[in-house]
Order: C-alpha cells, then sequence, then structure tokens
C-alpha cells in the first residue's frame, strides 16, 4: 500500500474506467478482439490498482465476496452455459442462439449460450488473478 | 450417448463449485461424497452403454471430428472412469477422516473434484491436444493437494513434483507440435490413418520417443521415477491414495493409447525400448523399496515397480500381454490406493509411518491386519488375489513372445515385493510398539472408524473378487485388448459418425450469420 496522493486521486478514476473497459471487452470479444479472459485480466488490473493504492483490506471490502468464490462461480456459470445445451437436445457445449427482435433482413440482438460461458470465464480469471494478487500483498 | 460421456467430467466439475462455495460448513464434505458416488453411477452408465454397443464418441459442441474436440470410450476408457468412479468414492469417505478443517477451508475437496475431472477427462478425451489440457488440469489440482498445509517436506516434495511434470507437460506439448506439423490433425483416430502417410519415418519415430519420454514421467518409469518418491510420502493419505491409484496410470493409460493407437508403424523399435525401460523399472522401483524404511516410501517406490508390469504388457504388444496389461492396471489402482489408505490408519492409530517408530498393530488391530494383508498379499502376486492373475498372464504372455528374460525380471521382482511386503508386516504389525503403546482401533472415534475401514473393507472385498473370479474380468480384459489391437473400431466410431454430424451440423453452424 503506497502511501501517495497523486495515485489515490488516479485511481479513483482508473479503477472505474478499468472496470467499465473490461465489460466492453467482454461484450466485443465474440466477434471482435476480447472476450472473457482478457477482459477478466482487465478488470483484476482495475482492482490490483485499488489494492495497491488502499490496501488489500478495503480491496477485500470492496469487492463484497471473496476473490477464490467469485473465480468458482466463474466456473460453475462457464459449466451451466456448457450444459444448458441438454435442455436443447444438443451435445455439450453446443452454442445456444436467441435473436431479439429478428426480422427478415436483420438479425435483431443476438444473444447466445456463447456469451455466458464468457462471462464465467471472465469471473474466473478475475478471481483468481485477484486470490493470487492478494495473498501476495498480504504476505509482503 | 453425448451425455453419458460428458457426465463424468461434468460432475466433478459441479461438485468442486458446490463443495468449494460450502467449504467452511460440513455440507462441503458431503458434497464430495455425494459428488463422487454420482460419478461412480455415471461411469457405471457408460460402461454399459460401451459393453453394448462397443466404441461410442460425441463431438463436443456439434463441431465435427477431426475439428472438433472429440470425447470418446472404448472398453479400456470405460473401465479407467469406472475406476475412477470407485477409488474417488472410496477417497471422499475416507477423507471424511482423514482431512481437517484447515484443509477443507482451503479447498480439498474442490481439488480433489479438480483432480477427478482432470483424470476422467483425460481417459475419455479423443484428441491429443485436449489430452494435454487434461494432465494440465490435473498437474494444477494434484500441485494444490500436494501441498495444502504447506509444511516444509509438503513444499520440497512438491517443488520437485511440479517441476519434474512441466518438464514432461512442455515436451509433450513440443511433440503434440511436431506431430501436427506432420499430419495436420490432432485427433487421435484421425492421427492413426494420418501417421501411415507420413514419408519421414525417421522424423515420426522421433516424435513418438517424445511422446514416450513425456508420459514416462508421468507414469513415473524408469529413468524418470525421481519425483514420485520425492513427493507422495508427504500429502495427507487421501491425497496420497488417490494419487498412487489413479495419477501415475494417466501417463501408463496414454502411453497404452498413443503406442496402440497412432505409433504403431515402427513396433519392432518404439516397443523394444518400451521392453527395456519395463524391465529395469520394475527392478529399480523394486530395490529402492527394499532399501526404505517408510511405510509410505515403500509403497511410493512399489507404484514405479508396477508400472513396470504395465508397461510390459504394452511393450510385448501381443493381444494376451494387452490382456495382461489392461488387468493389472485394474488390479492395481484398487490395491495400491488401498494400501496407503492402510498407511494412514495404522499412522493414525500408531503415530507414525516410520517402520522403526511403530509395531504390534496385529496383537492389537487385528482387523488392520487382515486389511492390510488382502491388497499387500495380492500386490505381491500370492494365489488366489488378483495381482496373481494379472501378473500370470503377464508372465504366460512374455513366455509365449520367447521373452524368457523379462519373464525371469517379472518372476523375480513378484518375489522382492514379497520381500518388502513382509518388512512391513514384520516391522509394523508382528514387532511390539518400540514405545510400548497399543494401538487399538476402538481408540478412533466410531464414527472416524467407519470412515476410514468402510472404504479398505470395501476395496479389500473388491480385491478378492477379482481374485476368486477372475474369469468375467479377463473376458472383459480380452475384449478390451482386442479393441485396443484392431482401432478400427475406434476410428470408425469416431470418424464415421462425424461425417453424419457434420451434414447435420452444416445449417447449425451458419445460423449466426443466417439472417445476412
Amino acid at each position: 500500500m503506497m502511501n501517495s496522493v497523486i495515485l489515490n486521486a488516479a485511481t479513483r478514476l482508473l479503477v472505474s474506467l478499468l472496470v467499465l473497459f473490461s465489460i466492453y471487452m467482454l461484450l466485443r470479444g465474440h466477434n471482435l478482439p476480447g472476450g472473457g479472459f482478457i477482459g477478466g485480466l482487465t478488470g483484476a488490473t482495475g482492482f490490483v490498482l485499488y489494492a495497491i493504492a488502499h490496501g488489500t483490506e478495503a480491496t477485500r471490502a470492496a469487492l463484497r465476496v471473496e476473490p477464490q468464490n467469485i473465480a468458482m462461480i466463474g466456473l460453475g456459470v462457464a459449466l451451466a452455459a456448457g450444459v444448458s445445451a441438454a435442455i436443447f437436445g444438443d451435445a455439450f457445449f453446443t452454442g445456444q442462439w436467441l435473436f431479439l427482435g429478428a426480422t427478415e433482413d436483420d438479425k435483431g440482438l443476438p444473444l447466445s449460450s456463447v456469451l455466458v460461458f464468457d462471462i464465467g470465464v471472465y469471473l474466473v480469471v478475475f478471481g483468481s488473478i485477484l486470490t493470487l494478487v492478494l495473498a501476495l500483498e498480504e504476505e509482503v | 450417448m453425448s451425455w453419458t460421456l460428458a457426465s463424468p467430467i461434468i460432475i466433478p466439475f459441479a461438485t468442486a463449485v458446490l463443495a468449494f462455495l460450502f467449504r467452511r460448513g460440513p455440507e462441503g464434505r458431503w458434497l464430495s461424497v455425494i459428488g463422487a458416488a454420482a460419478l461412480l453411477i455415471a461411469s457405471g452408465l457408460l460402461m454399459a452403454e460401451v459393453w453394448a454397443e462397443g466404441v461410442v464418441a460425441a463431438q463436443m459442441g456439434g463441431w465435427a471430428a477431426p475439428f472438433g474436440i472429440t470425447l470418446v470410450a472404448d472398453l479400456l476408457s470405460a473401465v479407467m472412469v469406472v475406476i475412477t468412479g470407485i477409488t474417488g468414492l472410496a477417497v471422499a469417505v475416507y477423507a471424511l477422516a482423514d482431512v481437517d478443517a484447515r484443509k477443507e477451508e482451503l479447498g480439498f475437496h474442490a481439488l480433489f473434484q479438480v483432480l477427478l475431472a482432470g483424470v476422467c477427462g483425460a481417459f475419455l478425451t479423443g484428441d491429443i491436444f485436449n489430452l494435454y489440457v487434461w494432465f494440465e488440469v490435473m498437474l494444477i489440482a494434484s500441485f494444490g493437494l500436494l501441498i495444502l498445509g504447506g509444511r516444509r517436506e509438503q513444499l520440497d516434495g512438491g517443488v520437485k513434483y511440479v517441476t519434474l511434470n512441466l518438464v514432461s507437460t512442455i515436451l509433450f506439448l513440443s511433440a503434440v507440435g511436431l506431430l501436427y506439423g506432420m499430419t495436420g490433425t490432432l485427433n487421435m483416430a484421425d492421427l492413426h490413418g494420418a501417421v501411415q502417410e507420413v514419408d519421414n519415418p525417421g522424423l515420426l519415430v522421433t516424435v513418438a520417443v517424445m511422446f514416450m519420454v513425456a508420459f514416462g514421467v508421468k507414469a513415473a518409469v524408469f529413468p524418470l521415477f525421481f519425483w514420485l518418491p520425492a513427493s507422495y510420502h508427504t500429502p495427507a493419505f487421501s491425497v496420497s491414495a488417490i494419487f498412487a491409484g489413479l495419477l501415475t496410470k494417466v501417463g501408463v493409460y496414454a502411453l497404452v493409447r498413443v503406442f496402440t493407437l497412432i505409433f504403431t508403424t515402427d513396433v519392432a523399435y518404439t516397443h523394444t525400448i518400451l521392453l527395456w525401460v519395463a524391465g529395469l523399472t520394475m527392478i529399480t522401483g523394486v530395490l529402492g523399496a527394499a532399501a526404505m524404511n517408510d511405510f509410505r516410501r515403500i509403497l511410493s517406490f512399489h507404484i514405479v515397480s508396477q508400472i513396470g508390469y504395465m508397461i510390459l504388457g504394452l511393450a510385448l504388444f501381443t493381444p494376451l500381454a494387452i490382456v495382461g496389461a489392461v488387468f493389472y492396471i485394474v488390479h492395481h489402482i484398487i490395491v495400491k490406493a488401498n494400501l496407503f489408505l492402510v498407511a494412514g490408519v495404522a499412522k493414525r492409530i500408531a503415530g507414525s509411518t516410520d517402520l522403526a517408530a511403530i509395531g504390534g498393530l496385529y496383537r492389537t488391530a487385528p482387523l488392520l491386519g487382515l486389511l492390510f494383508l488382502i491388497p499387500a498379499f495380492s500386490l505381491a502376486g500370492f494365489p488366489p488375489l488378483s495381482g496373481f492373475w494379472a501378473k500370470y498372464v503377464l508372465v504366460k504372455a512374455s513366455l509365449d513372445a520367447q521373452s524368457y528374460w523379462i519373464a525371469a525380471v517379472a518372476l523375480v521382482v513378484g518375489l522382492l515385493t514379497i520381500y518388502s511386503m513382509t518388512k512391513i508386516w514384520g516391522a509394523a504389525f508382528w514387532t511390539p510398539h518400540p514405545e510400548g503403546r497399543a494401538p487399538r482401533l476402538t481408540d478412533l472415534p466410531a464414527r472416524d472408524r467407519a470412515a476410514l475401514l468402510v472404504p479398505i473393507a470395501s476395496l479389500a472385498a473388491l480385491t478378492c473378487v477379482i481374485g476368486f473370479y477372475p474369469e468375467p474380468f479377463v473376458v472383459f480384459a480380452e475384449r478390451s485388448a482386442a479393441q485396443l489391437l484392431d482401432p478400427a473400431a475406434y476410428v470408425g466410431a469416431v470418424l464415421g459418425e462425424a461425417s453424419g454430424a457434420a451434414a447435420e451440423a452444416g445449417p447449425g453452424l451458419a445460423e449466426p450469420e443466417g439472417g445476412q
């Protein structure tokens, strides 16, 4: 934990920006560079910065949920995305698509189980990185 | 069909998630037991299907082979998954009494279930790169289990374990890369055909030997076994039991799979190396065991020597030898895991695993003596226990193949196995306890006693069943060996069905773009 006015002030701005950007990365990931993995890393970076500026205790308080639990819930979400194919009688991990408001010439808003899987990956990466970093920070 | 294949992987992962979220209460450990029981049921269903229909395969996500990831089970895969279910359930029950609350809070049950998922995944995958991924899953989970608790010797063993296994993994990955460069496919069934058309047989054999070394480290064969005796005696007993039973056997399974399905182009060369490796593994393992004076260290070295027998079956590459190898793997996993579980009980009531520091178990805990005797004598190959039939088939196969020296080695090693088993028997059971203690099973709380002894007794009973009624197991091993030696059914199940699935999946794949 560093006591620096500049860092503290910058962190306040950067954390929200990084988390927002990570969600943007997650959502564009299906068709463009990005996705759950890189999104999770970016999101975790925000909280790592917060931990450097305000200490690990404040970070854990800000996260509300233990980071290792976040990672495990992410694993569960990813698994559920794969298993959801069973409802439609497809093989494990077959992507399921829903096109909201699709018309003849517009495919509407595509929603898929692939995105749910990516959200799971996001949470796994986010949680694991923070578990490691917070443990290392607390060790020092 | 797709779901019977996938459920042995899905169930442990789902259990891991739940067991982790409930790790602070008693629910976590019961979830682990329930999950392991569900895994056993799922593996039984898979076995029933494979037994009835032959090789079954499914394409994950509907991506057709050889492009997507295929899950495939022949009889060998199916029986390995069943054995994983059996050992997993036994150890999950044993862990109720063996693993303390601190380790549970660190996530023991979740890691244990992830390990089971990794092992099942490795047995079921039909894709060689996916196999690498499962090896990584196993490595991560097993490293976590190994150092859980964080004692100095655990970290020492853990670092050796992970370093040597990483070397093996890197070699494995490089070999996969080279193989892909030569053949352009990663699907194992597809590779079976593709390697026949490689115009550089020398390079193919080089890659085969790289796989041999990579899996050899995992299987702990001579001269790559050092990590095993350096680490297996350090973690909790439930952990070393599951490691001893399953982890090295995944390496053996991978060797069997790769050297029956893919690298059969130059059997005279590759399988002769395997034969020498088998002989030397048996001898060094058993001699190492003879020099040790700790319950678990002796057993660890015995894993090495027993691996030699399985490799022997693969190396001879005759139908009977493969039957022996399959039979041996099945028998060995049950027996070996059980011996480590017995060692855990001995430590609980007598206070140590150092043979010089314990004793008198026969007089005061005769039931434990009996429960040790069954797997120990089975391991040494006493008739009529399961190990006898396994060794008998292998020795007969070596005599049939006129490899008299390897038959002699197998017999002598069996004899030396008896030597170290009697060493444990003599020191831990017959001689009086050096501190004059009278270790009794009744010293344990009743609940712990049940949780510790029921798995041991069940596994011992299974050993006896295989020993007294070997007939169905041999018939099974014969069918399984026939499948291994004639991969046509395997290849057909993976690729044949794929052509149908591809036509079916065609419109489905284009669907996201359908509106344009």
